[in-house]
């Protein structure tokens, strides 16, 4: 019984695992301080942002891979890996219509539309995109609606060309090039991304959204975000990514860097759904990503929010440092693990500042032959005087095969701390699927339905439109993994 | 309605239902008494398609269609539901969207559109008030910290939102205090009707004073030893099943 069901889910496959056929402008293989001077002059970058790069690139190269993560995986040879790839525009863009038809058709299947004039009609819903594909970002719809707020939402490489006194100012400051061996990886090699800036007292009047796509062979992603929300301002921001099938490991190595000042809210929300690998382990992407945000001033409050289904293995904690009085940092998490997948995955609350909150909720689901942990730190330093912090991490295992790993760290140096940690491990019963069957619903909606149930106090945190492509993407990760 | 012909069923190597001969027909209440470890719960699992048990003889026709072919699920959609003895705990999924969800997976089976909104929590609040089942609880997760006497209410309120045409009632007594066991009967009371068919499992002739049953049958290591009117169980309620065990002792 278990076997058939497994090899039913096997048959499953993963939807967006299409190639785009387009001609890319690409450096060669390999990295070295020719490379990242080729990408900074592609790129057109001042002085400043070349010698940032190749700082992090002198770091990285006295740093190790770490080693502590519960994955297992052959280590990428960095040498073997192209940094820049990017679709080769025929001219300058002046507006969408020049944009490259086989790109507008990737994301057409994708289910992106990237045609702003769609929103009159009422078919696109209210969420401002920015594209990146491979390495640079094609399109960000919506520019001048949000300018009109005096909202900066542009591509990183635009933002260092525009805004370079802000890039300055706050690149680094969440996640230094020196933190940890990918973030510096990162540092020295990034190609684009996003970067969002809300000014002073305004509430962004829409969703901004980076989607990110991985299409040229051999090639990482190294995109880097950057958010800043101004005092009393408020964004909600989403990202969702999707790579091709392929039989090797593409690496993804981004760093997302939020910092809110007094009395301001950053809401990022992600659906990560990178291609996973065969259902022997084959190929997959390797996402190894930092993400950190720092709440700087005063009731200040980041939120993450993520849905992880894909990526052969995963090394991700999106954290928040709680530097200001009174701040709040949240972490609402699925992560899904199936076939050979290998996820470590959790956040870092660091409290600072007194008064300041933090609540983890964590939801982990393995089945096939997966592994699936939760690694999580929760640290109240001296003077963080009445800090709290909830935790809760719960796990669901489907079949026999597979793992769920929970590794919480927590240090308190202030007496005054509150902090509380429950976590649970569960299986899918025979008993539930039975249930339902006899009421009439099959295997797979049944299994939507338990999933569903189980991530709801998670999957409720997501933006409506999110919530419900992450529940579809849920049973389809999922699909006859119950035996 | 169904028709069981020689049913032998089977976990691992241990044989439970050897042989049961049944045919109840449309309108009819059947009741199946008997002692612990007889088979009762057996044949309602085998019946709605639990795979552990193996049948390993006989025939079953639901409706004119082999059943032991169907998927638990298609069995339910061709209209077989199944009262669980333990009704099963699913959190985070709210009673209202489970049910929907199986209403609409039956409509689809039979080739009808989903059902609208509108007229799907009309359902509901007419259904519920049935059982005097709170509407709370229909917001609820199913079962989820409901007590006993809820879980058992929810499965007759689940019966009547999905309006099957054989309805297998297990040991739903069981654990039930007396106003419950008066709620619930009378739910199933008021479902019955001419073209639907309900099978009674129960341990106790106490059930069968709320619902009357045309036929009595008694079930003994695997097989109906007995069958009669509803006087079977007020003689199976003073003699004990003792009496039974001795008239129908057989090796095993």
């Amino acid at each position: 019984m278990a076997n058939e069901i497994l090899e039913e889910h096997i048959q499953n496959e993963y939807k967006w695992g299409f190639t785009t056929d387009i001609a890319a402008d690409e450096a060669p293989k390999g990295l070295n301080e020719d490379i990242i001077r080729f990408i900074s002059a592609k790129k057109n970058e001042p002085e400043w942002m070349l010698e940032f790069r190749l700082k992090a690139f002198r770091n990285w190269l006295n740093m190790v891979e770490p080693q502590w993560a519960h994955v297992h995986y052959q280590k990428p040879n960095f040498q073997d890996i192209i940094y820049y790839s990017a679709p080769k525009p025929k001219k300058e863009l002046a507006s969408l219509d020049e944009v490259d038809p086989e790109l507008l058709k990737t994301f057409e299947k994708l289910g992106i539309s990237i045609d702003e004039q769609k929103r009159l009609t009422g078919v696109q819903s209210n969420i401002a995109v920015d594209i990146v594909f491979d390495s640079v970002s094609v399109k960000t719809t919506f520019k001048e609606t949000l300018a009109e707020k005096g909202i900066i939402f542009c591509s990183f490489s635009e933002a260092v060309q525009e805004h370079p006194e802000l890039v300055k100012k706050y690149m680094g400051m969440a996640v230094p090039p020196t933190d940890n061996f990918y973030a510096a990886l990162n540092s020295a090699v990034f190609t684009d991304g996003s970067f969002c800036y809300i000014p002073k007292g305004v509430r962004s009047p829409m969703e901004l959204s980076t989607y990110f796509r991985i299409n040229a062979s051999g090639t990482g992603q190294f995109e880097r975000t950057l958010i800043i929300a101004d005092e009393d301002s408020y964004v909600s921001y989403l990202e969702g990514c999707t790579a091709p099938q392929r039989d090797e490991n593409q690496l993804h190595a981004a760093v997302v860097e939020i910092i809110t000042h007094k009395n301001a809210e950053v809401k990022y929300s992600t659906v990560q759904n990178w291609y996973p690998g065969d259902k022997e382990g084959k190929g997959g992407i390797f996402n190894f990503v930092t993400k950190r945000g720092i709440c700087l001033e005063d009731n200040s409050k980041i939120s993450w929010t993520q849905v992880e289904t894909g990526s052969a293995v995963t090394w991700k904690y999106p954290s928040v440092i709680l530097k200001g009085n009174n701040s709040v940092g949240e972490f609402y998490s699925v992560a899904v693990t199936n076939n050979y997948q290998q996820a470590d995955t959790g956040t870092k609350m660091i409290h600072i500042g007194k008064n300041t909150r933090s609540t983890i909720i964590s939801k982990g689901i393995s089945a096939g032959f997966s592994n699936n942990s939760y690694r999580g730190l929760v640290q109240i330093k001296k003077g963080a005087s009445n800090a709290r912090n909830f935790s809760q991490c719960d796990s669901l295992l489907m079949g026999d095969k597979c793992g769920a790993h929970t590794f919480p760290y927590i240090e308190i140096k202030d007496k005054s701390a509150v902090v509380e940690h429950e976590a649970t491990t569960s299986k899918i019963g025979e008993d539930q699927l039975f249930y339902c069957k006899q009421r009439g619903i099959d295997n797979e909606k049944a299994i939507g339905l338990i999933v569903n149930g189980y991530c709801k106090e998670v999957l409720n945190k997501l933006p409506m439109e999110f919530a419900v492509e992450a529940q579809k993407l849920l049973a389809i990760s999922l699909e006859g993994s119950v035996g | 309605m169904i028709s069981i012909k020689n049913l032998h069923a089977s976990i691992g190597e241990k044989e439970i239902l050897r042989g049961i001969n049944l045919e109840v027909k449309a309108g009819e209440v059947h009741a199946i008494m008997g002692p612990n470890g007889s088979g009762k719960s057996t044949l309602s699992s085998v019946l709605a398609g639990r795979e552990d048990y193996d049948v390993t003889e006989g025939e079953v026709t639901f409706n004119g269609k082999n059943l032991l072919d169907l998927s638990p699920e298609d069995r339910a959609r061709e209209g077989l539901f199944l009262a669980f003895q333990y009704p099963v705990e699913i959190p985070g999924v709210s009673n209202i969207n489970f049910l929907r969800t199986a209403l609409n997976e039956i409509r689809a089976y039979h080739g009808q559109e989903e059902m609208p909104a509108k007229d799907f929590l009309a359902l509901v609040k007419d259904k519920s008030k049935l059982v005097e089942l709170d509407s709370k609880l229909a917001s609820r997760s199913v079962n989820e910290g409901f007590s006993g006497g809820e879980k058992k209410r929810n499965e007759i309120f689940q019966m009547a939102m999905l309006n099957p045409k054989l309805a297998i009632l297990d040991e739903t007594d069981s654990g039930l205090d007396i106003d419950a066991l008066r709620i619930v009967a009378s739910g199933v009371n008021k479902l019955k009707s001419k073209d639907n068919a309900t099978i009674l499992i129960t341990h106790y002739q106490r059930l069968l004073d709320y619902i009357v049953p045309d036929f009595v049958h008694i079930l003994y290591k695997g097989r109906i030893v007995k069958s009669g009117g509803k006087e079977l169980a007020l003689e199976l309620e003073a003699k004990g099943y003792d009496e039974i065990k001795k008239e129908f002792e057989i090796a095993d």
